[in-house]
């Protein structure tokens, strides 16, 4: 059992590495591997750094300027509403400090992909 | 990519709540201005400005209480007196060049330009047949720095005293400075007033923004990451490293949201310095000062 474990963690990180969205059976989902992915740009500084501003569950020194990332199912019951919050958050609200993630080439689309479904995930 | 490093966004940012119209006169923007942060912080009086984020943070401003019991700007200062008395600088201004730091910037009729106490300074080394290259004089940090330290130490205590010429180029110059200002620019797309206008109090990571009122007061600054970085490049410490004048932070600052920062001394940063520093009228002249 321990092994199978080991295994499997294994696994799923090296699908991580490869950016692979490969399910592997009975591990992670595909969301879940790509939310994972997304995590780790939403927490780079040099990627979205959006801890720099938002607080979310498990958050290292995060900011105060923005709400807590919680309850995002609920709050954008679309997804694609959520991507194009982080897309060009500048749609809804033209003086947002927020960074037009996808509009001014912050992050590429597969990355905005990624980081979407983190924040779903939360 | 490269687009965003030089264009500004959004020119629409002037509707912010600070300041009214682009039209309103330097005197309607400073009340308002003013008003913005005493709505903001309803504690904290005109003059602890002076003091940036030490006037609204007990924690740091205790911290930043203790540094400036022992500063480490002192031998710096003193550096820029000895530099000021060989070169004679008090003979280019007015009063010898002590305690009128809170003048600057000022509008100079004759080049209808606006101009900086650095510029004055430079201007002056190059009278005095001072050969600037040679002796590694820049504008940023180093000697001028500590020089316009000297001046800054000498009017310790003055209020800011900026006048905006009425001239129709005059305003302009300050409107551009203002509209720089609240202007969103970078990558990031973000204008100092997001960050030192709305945000002023709140925490971006780890750092809490200062209010932009008050923040001209006490330049050149002794910054520890200056004088660290400084110290690490040239395997030694130096009563300089951690100096530089406002200019080298608008850089900085510009830096940070990923937008091409300007030269210092350029037009652009004399417009904003014109602007910003009007803001703090009345408030006195604390620098130099220490800041992380
Ligand atoms: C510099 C500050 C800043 C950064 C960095 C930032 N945001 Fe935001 N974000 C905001 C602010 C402020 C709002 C509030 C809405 C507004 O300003 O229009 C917001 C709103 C949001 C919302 C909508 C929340 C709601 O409940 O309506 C989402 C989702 C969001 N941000 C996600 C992100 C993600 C994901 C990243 C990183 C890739 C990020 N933000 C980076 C400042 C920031
Ligand atoms: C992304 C946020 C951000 C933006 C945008 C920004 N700054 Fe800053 N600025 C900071 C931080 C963080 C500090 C250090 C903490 C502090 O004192 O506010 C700082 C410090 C400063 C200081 C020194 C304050 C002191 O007390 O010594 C000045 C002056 C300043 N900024 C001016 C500007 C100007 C002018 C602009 C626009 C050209 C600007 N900033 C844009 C984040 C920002």
């Amino acid at each position: 059992m321990r092994k199978s474990a080991k295994l499997i963690t294994a696994a799923s990180s090296v699908a991580l590495l490869l950016g692979a969205l490969a399910v592997v059976p009975g591990v992670a989902s595909a969301d879940e591997a790509l939310a994972a992915q997304g995590k780790k740009i939403a927490e780079n500084r040099k990627k979205g750094n959006c801890v720099a501003c938002h607080d979310y569950k498990g958050a290292h020194l995060a900011g105060n300027i923005a709400p807590p990332l919680v309850a995002m199912k609920a709050r954008f019951p679309d997804k694609a509403k959520l991507r194009a919050q982080i897309w060009d958050p500048t749609k809804n609200n033209p003086n947002t400090i927020m960074p037009p993630f996808g509009k001014h080439e912050i992050l590429s689309e597969k990355e905005i992909d990624a980081v979407t479904e983190w924040v779903w995930s939360l | 990519m490269k687009k965003f490093l030089i264009a500004v966004s959004a020119l629409t940012m002037l509707g912010g709540a600070a300041i009214s119209s682009a039209q309103a006169s330097p005197s309607e923007d400073l009340k308002q201005f003013r008003a913005y942060f005493f709505k903001k912080f309803p504690g904290v009086k005109l003059q602890d400005y002076a003091n940036g984020i030490y006037a609204l943070d007990a924690t740091r401003r205790f911290e930043w209480e203790a540094m400036e019991e022992f500063p480490p700007y002192e031998d710096g200062v003193e550096v820029g007196k000895k530099l000021f008395n060989k070169y004679d600088l008090g003979s280019c201004f007015q009063k010898g060049g002590i305690g009128i730091k809170q003048y600057y910037p000022y509008w100079d009729k004759k080049t209808q330009k606006v101009r900086t106490l650095e510029q004055d300074i430079m201007a002056c080394l190059k009278k005095k047949g001072v050969d600037t290259k040679k002796a590694k004089i820049g504008w940023k940090k180093g000697k001028l720095a500590a020089i316009s330290a000297y001046m800054a130490y000498t009017s310790r205590g003055k209020p800011t005293s900026v006048t905006i010429d009425p001239s129709k180029a005059s305003l302009n110059a300050y409107n551009k400075g203002k509209i720089f200002f609240y202007a969103k620019r970078g990558q990031l797309n973000m204008a100092c007033a997001d960050c030192h206008v709305y945000n002023a109090g709140m925490l971006i990571r780890g750092n809490l923004l200062s209010p932009a009122l008050g923040h001209t007061t006490h330049f050149p600054v002794w910054r520890r990451k200056w004088a660290k970085k400084t110290a690490a490049k040239k395997g030694k410490s130096g009563p300089l490293d951690g100096f530089g004048t406002i200019h080298r932070r608008y850089g900085g600052c510009n830096k940070q949201v990923r937008a091409k920062p300007f030269k210092a001394q350029s037009e652009t940063y004399r417009d904003l310095e014109y602007f910003h520093t009007y803001m703090s009228n009345g408030i006195k002249l604390n620098g130099p000062s220490v800041r992380q």
